[in-house]
């Protein structure tokens, strides 16, 4: 039992960050219809621009532990999300009506491009943060093992919580969403109604490179540790919580993200953890076999 | 737009080059003590007056107009190509016996002609099919381990492992992709993505059958008729050199791979374009164009689809074969991402659907890193950088050789 419920503890943390890259992978596709591959690099780059602001304040002299979260985490959201847009500016806005295949060589490129830019500006070996939250609540015990609730975890799943319900609420009751969910719908029709297809674009590519800035902020709190790779794996398995959760909806992409994170926990505790990305890609394979439009999606239909 | 406006546009591009380049370039974790940065501001600077200048210098270029001729170069290249393969064939053949020709280029060209194949599999998939494959790398690695493990366990030779290594990744590609095909090209691509990084997890970690991350070393080689090309044969059987006579030189070996590669790849060139004449080829093309429109004329696309993948993964197990006989050593770590995203550069950068484009980029694309270890270092940016500008610029590939699989009776006079 304590063991169940430790693992579900790591799980939902694990989950909040995978929830997090999904809704930028089911935001862009729900309005272009693309899947963006270089959304893994986002976070990754999310990641390394956390860690090197964590340094930056640690050689200014900046100690106090909430400053320096909030202070990150802005810098993470601000930098990565200008990578966001640069990114669809760049490889996709110039291919809007290109044949079918261009966007996604061209994202695979993008993707290829940022991993080794990265990698040869930073440098290829693993980078570790020395902890900065430490500690958390002892819940239960029972058999010589104790279940650890760390204040780190609570601090992601609840950012992640707050950050999805303030986004919902954004899609919901905004300008800015209405005309999203208008782009959605029909692009050319929205265009002819006023609104600013690009720059409806460019935001959701904002907001969804912010979103996985805080995964990748949280990533590095969590594990302490990170390389130019880690996009790779994060976005395989974010986009997998996305199709499970029914690609292009936003409470499906949580829902999603937090299965995902749970069922991996959960592989990697009582199986083993040498297969636990396998076992995240079955999952997929297993979705798509038996129901592609995820669990809260609609059917996708074909349009001449 | 006038010099003032241009130059405005080029300020704000510096702006957000300034914005990217302080985080990742502007600082530096990749010190020698760890939890520290280094500084770099120059480097930020060049970034940005490089962007100013790039940005400024583009919008100096006259605005290209539709339907506009393609350049000279690949225009008498199209022109020409017939000659031009013709040619490449005459040098493919002679290349051993040239006077420069030494062991080391001999393998390098053996190297090249495994892409040239694994470059027109793949062709097959994304260029005629219009399906993304982003894990082609795992379909090599299956024929590779095949002709490995067949014999580590049974003692197999190159020759009895080669058909078996191809019909392996075909069945492994028809199992993969037959659940997805069903779906938009796009849940191919990323179920192919996942699986080309899923496969080397398998082969690290399923020690017991694949002897893990070590791999496997000591494969066959390719036997002459069953002579091998060894100094000494095994169970005291004739070798090569003793059988013709002749001294025994390790570059007979390298020759003779050299040529075997050389002859599969003709093969698999005659193949694919036979194929593309068949009905099955058409209905590639047709359903790359209009899935629904193909539906509609009575094309089954699943079954149609699944074809070119599986032609695919059969010629990425071949190649996957030769791979593995010309290192004789087989580990995981051979097909990473890297390869996959290689072999798809080979194939975007050559212009998809283009036989010669492709065989022409592969040569590039392979010799690049040999000119040095800049190069090598900085192959992968480039590819990443490359398929992007492609895509923007000229979707067709640098070289745009592909000639129209059907004329129409009026256009043919």
């Amino acid at each position: 039992m304590a063991y169940f419920l430790q693992q579900l503890i790591n799980g939902l943390t694990l989950g909040a960050i995978y929830a997090l890259i999904a809704i930028g992978y089911t935001m862009v596709y729900g309005i272009i219809g693309m899947i963006n591959f270089a959304h893994g690099e986002i976070y990754m780059i999310g990641a390394f621009v956390s860690l090197i602001t964590f340094f930056v304040l640690g050689a200014v002299g900046v100690t106090w532990v909430p400053l320096a979260l909030v202070v990150v985490l802005l810098s993470a959201m601000f930098f990565t999300s200008a990578y966001g847009w640069t990114v669809e500016r760049v490889a996709y806005r110039p291919l809007r009506g290109s044949f079918r295949l261009a966007p996604l060589i061209s994202a695979i490129g993008m993707s290829i491009f940022l991993q080794n830019y990265v990698q040869l500006l930073q440098g290829a070996q693993v980078k570790s943060l020395p902890p900065v939250v430490t500690g958390g609540f002892r819940l239960m015990e029972s058999g010589g093992f104790a279940v650890q609730l760390s204040y780190l975890q609570i601090i992601i799943v609840l950012v992640t919580v707050a950050l999805m319900a303030g986004f919902s609420v954004m899609i919901a009751a905004t300008p800015l969403g209405r005309a999203q969910r208008a782009c959605e719908q029909d692009m050319t029709m929205a265009a002819l109604l006023g609104v600013d297809v690009d720059r409806t674009i460019s935001t959701t590519f904002l907001i969804g490179a912010a979103l996985a800035a805080v995964a990748g902020m949280a990533v590095t709190l969590y594990y302490g540790v990170i390389d130019f790779f880690i996009g790779f794996l994060a976005g395989m398995k974010a986009f997998t919580a996305a199709v499970l959760g029914g690609i292009g909806s936003l409470p499906g992409a949580v829902l999603g993200g937090f299965l995902i994170g749970i069922i991996e926990a959960f592989w990697a505790g009582y199986f083993s953890s040498a297969y636990k990305d396998v076992a995240v890609f079955g999952v997929l394979v297993l979705v798509l076999i038996f129901r592609p439009s995820g669990l809260l999606g609609r059917p996708e239909i074909e349009k001449v | 737009m006038d010099l003032g406006r241009r130059a405005k546009d080029s300020a704000l591009a510096a702006f957000v080059a300034l914005i990217l380049a302080i985080p990742l370039v502007g600082f530096n974790t990749n010190q020698p003590g760890g939890n520290s940065v280094g500084t770099r501001w120059d480097w930020v600077a060049i970034a940005v007056a490089v962007v100013f200048v790039g940005r400024f210098a583009i919008g100096l270029l006259p605005p290209r107009r539709q339907g506009e001729r393609p350049p000279v170069v690949s225009l008498f290249l199209t022109k020409h190509q017939h000659i031009l393969g013709w040619i490449g064939l005459g040098i493919a053949i002679v290349w051993p016996f040239l006077p420069f020709a030494s062991q080391y280029l001999l393998d390098l060209a053996t190297a090249v002609l495994i892409y040239i194949m694994l470059g027109w599999g793949l062709n097959v998939v994304v260029g005629l099919a219009g399906l993304l494959n982003l894990g082609y790398a795992a379909f090599y690695a299956v024929g590779a381990y095949t002709l490995a493990l067949t014999a580590a366990y049974w003692n197999f030779g190159f020759w009895e492992a080669l058909p078996l290594a191809g019909l392996t990744a075909a069945i492994v590609g028809i199992l993969l992709a037959l659940p997805v095909l069903r779906l938009r090209g796009d849940y191919l691509a990323i179920v192919t993505l996942g699986f080309g990084e899923i496969i080397r997890i398998i082969l690290i970690n399923w020690q017991s059958f694949t002897y893990g991350p070590n791999g496997v070393n000591g494969l066959p080689r390719p036997t002459f008729f069953g002579l091998p090309l060894a100094a000494r044969a095994p169970g005291g059987g004739k070798t090569f050199a003793q059988f013709f006579g002749i001294d025994f030189s390790p570059t007979q070996r390298f020759m003779f791979l050299y040529f075997v590669t050389l002859a599969l790849a003709l093969i698999v060139n005659i193949f694919i374009r036979k194929l593309r004449r068949l009905p099955v080829g058409r209905s590639w093309e047709a359903l790359r164009e209009d899935e629904i429109a193909s539906r509609a004329l009575g094309i089954n696309p699943i079954n149609v689809k699944l074809s070119s993948f599986a032609i695919g993964a059969l010629l990425a197990g071949f190649a996957g074969a030769f791979f593995a006989a010309r290192q004789t050593f087989v580990s995981p770590e051979s097909f990473n991402f890297q390869e996959s995203a290689t072999v798809l550069a080979i194939v975007v950068l050559g212009g998809m659907g283009s036989q010669l484009g492709i065989a022409i980029a592969a040569i590039i694309l392979v010799t690049l890193p040999e000119f040095g270890r800049d190069f090598a270092q900085y192959r992968m940016l480039l590819f990443g950088a490359a398929m992007v500008g492609i895509m923007i610029w000229r979707p067709r590939g640098l070289f745009s050789l592909r000639t129209p699989s059907i004329h129409l009776s009026d256009a043919k006079r």
